[in-house]
C-alpha cells in the first residue's frame, strides 16, 4: 500500500508537470491580457495534432518537431488575438472574451473534425511505451522527458519575465495598463506577443499529452476545465502558482485513483472548490484590485 | 408617452395572440418542435438573466439546475411510482431542488468575482455531471427515463407548446418585476460597482444569493419539463456545457441585462442551432458556423441587439445628434424604456 501510495505521488508530480506547461500559458494569458482563454484547451490538441501531422508524414522526432510547431502556434496566437481579442474593449470584455475564445475554440474543433474525424489518435515514438526503474519506482520515459521539458520552459519564461526588457514590460503592463502605457510601453505589442508566447507554450504541453494519452477533436474540452480549475488555485496570473497548483491537483487526483478512479475527477474540482471557501485568491494570488 | 403605452400593449396582445395561435396554425410536429424548445430557452435564458444579466455575474453553471430538476423529477417519478399525467405534480419538487442547490452553491462561488465565480461555477457544473455519472441512483451513464405520457402523438407537441409558453411567460413575468423592483436595482448597483453599492448600504451578499436561488428555481422547473418532453435524461445532455455557453449567447445577442434582448435571442438562436444540427447530422459543420456567428456577434453587435438597435432608433428620433445629452447620470430621469438607457449609461462612463 505505501508503494502504491509513494508511486501514485511520483506519477502525479510528473504528470503535473505536463499540466504545468500547459496552465502555464494559460495563467500568462490572464495576467497581462485580462482575459480567460477558452480556446486553450482546443489549441492544446491542435498543438498534437500538428506533431502528429509531423511525425507520421516527416517521421520527424517528436521532440525535434517542437522546433516548427513552438512557432507555428505562437504564429497563429498573435493572429488570433490581433484578429479578435485586440477589439473587445468596455464594460462587457469579461465576458466578451469568454465568448470570443469560445468562438474560437468552436471553429478550430470544427476544423480539426473535418480534417481528422472523431477517431482518437495517439502520438509514437520509440520512447513513449518504454520506462526506467528509478528508485524502486516505474517512471514512464515520455512522462520524465516531458517533466524536464516542462521545467526548462518554466525556467525559459522566468528568464525572460524576470531578466529581460521585455519581460519587464510585460509585468509592468499585468501591474497597471494605464501606468505602463504613460511610461511609454507599447501595450498591444506586449499583449499580441504574450498571446503568443502563452498559445506557444501549448504546443509543447500538446506533443507530451498526445504522447500521454488518446485525444480527438473533443479532447479540449475536459483539458481546458481542468488547466482554469489549476490556474485559479494557482492563483490568476501568478506562473509559480500555476506550476504549484499543477503538481498538487495531479498528486491528488492520482492518489485518489488508488481508491477508485471513477472519483478522483470529482475529488479534483472539490479540491478546488474547498481551497477557495479557505482562500479565495488561491495559493499565489494577488487580492483584487478595484476596477474603475 | 401615453401613446407609446397604448402601442406597446397593443404589440403585446398581438404578440400573445400569435403565441397562442401558433400550433393551431402551425400543427405539423416537427415545426412545434423548434416552438418548444425555443420556448423552454426562452424560460431559461429569462431565468438567468434576472442573475447573470442583472448582477454581472456570469454563471456558466446554470445547467446544474436545468440538469438536476431533469433528474429529479426523473428519479422521483421512477422512485415512487408515478405514472401518466400526474407526472407534471413532481415539478414543484424540481424547482425546490433546484433551489435547495443554489443556496451552497451560491455561498461559496458568490465570494469571489468576475474569472474566478465563472470558474467556479464551471468547476460545479463539472462536479454534478461526474456525479451524475458515478452515482447508481441517477442510472449512471444510461440515465433516467420518463414515465409514458397517455397523449396521442399528434397532440403530444402541442400540449408541450402550452406548459412551456407558460413556463417562459412565467420567467419573464419574474424578470419584469425583478428589474422594476428595488431588489432589482439593488441588482444593478452591484453590477455597476459592488464596493459602492456596499457602501452605499445594499447589502449584497444577500441581494446576489437571492437572485441566484430565484434564477435556479425557474432554471430547475424548466428541467423537469424539458425532462418530460424528451421522455430521458443523461449525464452529459443533463449537464451540458454547451447548453450554459448558449445561455450566454442568447443573451449577449439580445442585450444582456434587457428583458426583451434574451427572449429574442433564444427565439433566434434555439430553433436555428436546432436547424443546423439536424441538417448537418456530423455535427462539425454546424459548430464552425455557430463559432463564426458567435464572433460576428462579438465583434459587430458586442452590446445586444436590442440596445444597438435602441439606438439606431434614438439617433434616427434626434437625426444625428446624440439621443441622451451627455449630463451626470444622476441629473437625467429616469430611463422610459430599456432602449434609451444604454446611451445614458454610456455618456456616464
Amino acid at each position: 500500500m505505501a508503494r502504491q501510495i509513494y508511486q501514485a505521488i511520483a506519477d502525479g508530480i510528473l504528470v503535473g508537470g505536463v499540466y504545468a506547461l500547459m496552465a502555464v500559458g494559460l495563467t500568462l494569458i490572464f495576467g497581462v491580457l485580462d482575459i480567460i482563454n477558452i480556446a486553450q484547451g482546443v489549441l492544446v490538441i491542435l498543438g498534437a495534432y500538428l506533431s502528429y501531422e509531423l511525425s507520421v508524414r516527416v517521421h520527424l522526432d517528436l521532440f525535434l518537431g517542437l522546433l516548427i510547431t513552438v512557432p507555428a502556434m505562437f504564429v497563429i496566437g498573435v493572429v488570433i488575438q490581433w484578429a479578435f481579442i485586440r477589439r473587445l474593449r468596455g464594460r462587457e470584455r469579461t465576458s466578451m472574451t469568454l465568448l470570443v475564445t469560445y468562438a474560437v475554440a468552436l471553429i478550430v474543433e470544427g476544423i480539426l473534425y473535418e480534417i481528422y474525424g472523431a477517431n482518437p489518435k495517439q502520438l509514437n515514438a520509440s520512447y513513449v511505451q518504454s520506462s526506467v526503474h528509478l528508485l524502486g519506482f516505474y517512471l514512464s520515459d515520455i512522462y520524465l522527458y516531458g517533466f524536464v521539458l516542462a521545467v526548462a520552459i518554466v525556467v525559459a519564461l522566468y528568464a525572460v519575465l524576470y531578466r529581460s526588457t521585455f519581460g519587464r514590460s510585460v509585468r509592468a503592463t499585468m501591474q497597471d495598463e494605464t501606468a505602463a502605457r504613460l511610461i511609454g510601453i507599447d501595450v498591444n505589442r506586449v499583449a499580441a506577443i504574450t498571446f503568443g508566447l502563452g498559445i506557444a507554450v501549448t504546443a509543447a504541453g500538446g506533443m507530451v499529452f498526445g504522447a500521454t494519452n488518446t485525444f480527438n477533436p473533443n479532447s479540449g474540452y475536459d483539458l481546458i476545465s481542468r488547466l482554469l480549475a489549476i490556474i485559479i488555485l494557482g492563483g490568476l496570473g501568478s506562473i509559480g502558482g500555476a506550476l504549484a497548483a499543477s503538481v498538487f491537483m495531479l498528486t491528488v487526483e492520482s492518489l485518489v485513483d488508488i481508491w477508485s478512479p471513477e472519483w478522483a475527477i470529482v475529488v479534483f474540482y472539490a479540491a478546488l472548490v474547498v481551497v477557495l471557501v479557505v482562500r479565495p485568491t488561491g495559493f499565489f494570488g494577488r487580492p483584487p484590485v478595484r476596477a474603475q | 408617452m401615453s401613446r407609446q403605452r397604448a402601442t406597446a400593449g397593443l404589440g403585446l396582445i398581438v404578440l400573445a395572440a400569435v403565441a397562442v395561435a401558433f400550433p393551431l396554425v402551425f400543427s405539423s410536429p416537427v415545426i412545434t418542435n423548434y416552438a418548444v424548445y425555443a420556448l423552454i430557452f426562452v424560460a431559461v435564458v429569462s431565468a438567468w438573466n434576472v442573475f447573470s444579466g442583472f448582477s454581472g455575474y456570469i454563471s456558466l453553471g446554470h445547467a446544474v439546475f436545468f440538469g438536476s430538476g431533469a433528474y429529479t423529477v426523473g428519479i422521483a417519478a421512477r422512485d415512487w411510482h408515478v405514472n401518466g399525467v400526474s407526472v407534471f405534480a413532481l415539478l414543484p419538487l424540481a424547482a425546490v431542488v433546484g433551489a435547495v442547490i443554489a443556496v451552497p452553491f451560491g455561498l461559496v462561488a458568490l465570494r469571489v468575482r468576475r474569472h474566478t465565480f465563472i470558474v467556479i461555477t464551471i468547476a460545479v457544473f463539472f462536479i454534478f455531471q461526474l456525479m451524475a455519472a458515478n452515482f447508481s441512483f441517477t442510472g449512471g451513464s444510461v440515465g433516467v427515463a420518463a414515465p409514458f405520457l397517455p397523449w396521442n402523438p399528434t397532440s403530444f407537441n402541442d400540449h408541450f407548446y402550452y406548459i412551456t409558453l407558460g413556463c417562459a411567460v412565467a420567467a419573464i413575468v419574474i424578470a419584469v418585476l425583478v428589474r422594476r423592483s428595488r431588489f432589482g436595482l439593488q441588482l444593478r448597483a452591484i453590477r455597476d460597482d459592488e464596493d459602492r453599492a456596499r457602501g452605499l448600504g445594499v447589502r449584497t451578499m444577500k441581494v446576489k444569493l437571492t437572485a441566484f436561488v430565484l434564477s435556479a428555481t425557474v432554471a430547475g422547473l424548466v428541467g423537469g419539463v424539458w425532462f418530460l418532453y424528451l421522455t430521458q435524461v443523461q449525464p452529459p445532455s443533463g449537464y451540458d456545457p454547451l447548453f450554459d455557453l448558449s445561455l450566454v449567447l442568447m443573451a449577449f445577442l439580445g442585450g444582456l441585462g434587457t428583458i426583451s434582448g434574451p427572449v429574442l435571442g433564444a427565439l433566434v438562436i434555439e430553433p436555428g442551432q436546432l436547424y443546423l444540427t439536424i441538417r448537418y447530422t456530423n455535427g462539425y459543420l454546424s459548430e464552425i458556423l455557430l463559432g463564426a456567428l458567435f464572433l460576428l456577434i462579438a465583434l459587430f453587435v458586442p452590446r445586444g441587439i436590442v440596445p444597438t438597435a435602441g439606438e439606431w432608433v434614438g439617433r434616427l428620433r434626434t437625426r444625428g445628434r446624440p439621443a441622451v445629452a451627455p449630463v451626470p447620470a444622476q441629473a437625467s430621469a429616469p430611463a422610459p424604456s430599456e432602449a434609451s438607457e444604454a446611451p445614458a449609461k454610456e455618456a456616464r462612463r
